[in-house]
C-alpha cells in the first residue's frame, strides 16, 4: 500500500506544480489547435474525411511528445532526480506517478482539442474516443519511461522524438484503425495489447534508467 | 545455446575460412543448382538471400537482447559491448534486407518500394528504432549508465518486433490490402535445400563478423585503459 502512496505523492507534486507554474498544459492546447489549423489547409479541398480522421492521430502524438519533452524538465533543472532516487521508495513509483502526472496533461488538453477537431472536421465516434483513451495509456507510460532515458544524455530534447517515434508507429496503426474502420474490436484490443505490454516493460525495467 | 557457446572456441581464421567456404557452396547452389521459378523466373533467386539475410538480422537483434538481459541481470561485464555489437551486426543485416528488398520489388512489381510488403515495412521501423539507439548510446558517456540505457532500449526491441508485426499485418485492411505470401505450394527440394545452405552460410558469417568486429572493439577499449594508466 505504500507503494502506491508514494505514486500519489509523487504524482501529486507534479499536478501541484503545474498547477502552480502552468508550464505545460497551455503550450499543449495551443500547439494542438494550431496544428488543427495546419492541418486544414495542407488537405486539398474535397479530402475524403479519412484523411483528417488520420491526422487527428498525428496532432495527438505530436502533442504528447511536447509534454512529455517537458516532464522531466524541472527534475533536470532542480537536480531532484538524485532526491528521487535515494528516496527510500521503489524507482518504479517515479516512472509510475511521472506517467499519471503526464496522462492527466494530455487528457486534459484532449478535452479541448477533440470537441474543437469535431467543430473544424467532422464529428467523432465512440471508437475513436476509445481508442483515444487506450493510446494515451500507451503514449504516456512509454514517453514518461523515454523522457528518463532522454533527460540522462547530452543530447537531451533531440532525443525524444527519435526513440519514441518509432515505438509510437504501433499506437497511431492501432488508433487509426479504430477510427476508421467499421468494426473497430480488433484494433482497440490492439491498443490494450500494446499498452499492457510496454507497461510491464516499463514498470520492471525502470530502476535500471536512473540508477548505475 | 550450447552450440553457440562451442562456436565461441572455435579459433577465428577457421571460421572466417569456413564461412567463405560455405559461403561459395552457397552462391553455387543459388545460382546453378535451384531450379528457375515459374512465375518470377530469374530474379526469384534473390529470395535465397533476402529472406536468410532478414532472418540473421532478427537472431543478431535477439542475440543483442539477449546480452543485455544478461547485463541487466547477471551483471555480466563483458554482455554490454557484446549486445552493442549483435545490435550493429543487426542493423548492418537490416538494412541489406531492405536493399535486397527494394531490388526484387522493382524487378517483380516495377517500385522501388512497396507498403504491402510486411517484411520490408517492419525493417524500416526496426532500422529507424535501432538507429535511434546509437543515438542513444553514443550521447551517454562511457560508463554503468550508458551500458544500462543501451541494454533496457535494447530490450524493448524484442517486444517491438512481434508488436510492430502484428500492427504492420492489421494495417493492410486500411493501408494496402494486398496479400502476398513468399512460400508457394512447392517449396521442396533443392529450393529448400539451397535456402538452408543460404541460411546456414549467412548465420555463420554474421557470426564471424561478429567475432572480428568484438575482438577489435575489446582491442580498443584495452588500449584506452592501457593509456589512461
Amino acid at each position: 500500500m505504500t507503494y502506491f502512496a508514494d505514486v500519489g505523492a509523487l504524482a501529486r507534486k507534479d499536478l501541484l506544480l503545474e498547477l502552480r507554474a502552468r508550464d505545460t498544459l497551455p503550450a499543449m492546447l495551443l500547439f494542438v489547435v494550431a496544428t488543427f489549423v495546419v492541418f486544414h489547409f495542407s488537405l486539398p479541398a474535397h479530402s475524403s474525411q479519412l484523411a483528417s480522421s488520420g491526422l487527428l492521430w498525428v496532432a495527438i502524438i505530436f502533442t504528447a511528445l511536447l509534454g512529455l519533452g517537458r516532464a522531466f524538465v524541472p527534475e533536470r533543472e532542480q537536480r531532484v532526480l538524485d532526491g528521487l532516487v535515494l528516496a527510500p521508495c521503489d524507482r518504479s513509483a517515479i516512472w509510475l506517478a511521472k506517467s499519471i502526472a503526464t496522462l492527466a496533461f494530455l487528457g486534459a488538453a484532449e478535452l479541448v482539442a477533440l470537441p474543437v477537431f469535431a467543430l473544424f472536421f467532422h464529428g467523432l465516434s465512440g471508437a475513436t474516443v476509445a481508442g483515444v483513451v487506450l493510446a494515451d495509456v500507451g503514449i504516456c507510460a512509454v514517453g514518461t519511461f523515454l523522457g528518463a532515458m532522454a533527460v540522462a544524455t547530452r543530447a537531451r530534447d533531440l532525443l525524444l522524438p527519435l526513440l519514441f517515434l518509432p515505438l509510437a508507429i504501433p499506437i497511431v496503426v492501432g488508433g487509426v484503425g479504430a477510427s476508421v474502420v467499421g468494426s473497430p474490436g480488433r484494433y482497440l484490443a490492439f491498443l490494450a495489447l500494446y499498452d499492457v505490454l510496454f507497461g510491464l516493460l516499463c514498470w520492471a525495467t525502470f530502476e535500471y534508467v536512473v540508477t548505475e | 545455446m550450447r552450440v553457440v557457446a562451442r562456436l565461441y572456441r572455435v579459433p577465428l581464421p577457421t571460421l572466417a575460412i569456413a564461412s567463405l567456404v560455405l559461403m561459395t557452396v552457397a552462391l553455387t547452389l543459388v545460382f546453378y543448382v535451384a531450379p528457375n521459378d515459374a512465375n518470377q523466373g530469374f530474379s526469384q533467386r534473390i529470395f535465397y538471400f533476402h529472406v536468410s539475410i532478414a532472418f540473421t538480422a532478427y537472431a543478431c537483434f535477439a542475440a543483442g537482447a539477449w546480452k543485455a538481459l544478461l547485463h541487466l541481470w547477471k551483471r555480466d561485464p563483458r554482455a554490454d559491448l557484446e549486445s552493442y555489437v549483435a545490435v550493429h551486426q543487426g542493423v548492418i543485416f537490416g538494412t541489406l534486407v531492405l536493399l535486397t528488398g527494394s531490388i526484387w520489388a522493382k524487378i517483380s512489381w516495377g517500385h522501388w518500394w512497396l507498403w504491402g510488403e510486411d517484411e520490408l515495412v517492419l525493417f524500416l521501423v526496426l532500422f529507424l528504432f535501432y538507429c535511434a539507439y546509437f543515438m542513444l548510446r553514443f550521447s551517454v558517456d562511457l560508463g554503468p549508465q550508458r551500458a544500462n540505457l543501451s541494454a533496457v532500449y535494447a530490450l524493448f526491441g524484442v517486444v517491438l518486433i512481434p508488436v510492430s508485426f502484428l500492427a504492420i499485418r492489421i494495417a493492410k485492411s486500411f493501408v494496402h490490402p494486398e496479400v502476398f505470401t513468399l512460400h508457394g505450394p512447392n517449396f521442396g527440394g533443392w529450393i529448400l535445400v539451397t535456402y538452408c545452405v543460404a541460411q546456414a552460410a549467412l548465420l555463420l558469417f554474421a557470426h564471424t563478423l561478429y567475432r572480428v568486429e568484438l575482438a577489435g572493439k575489446r582491442l580498443d577499449a584495452r588500449l584506452r585503459e592501457l593509456r589512461l594508466a
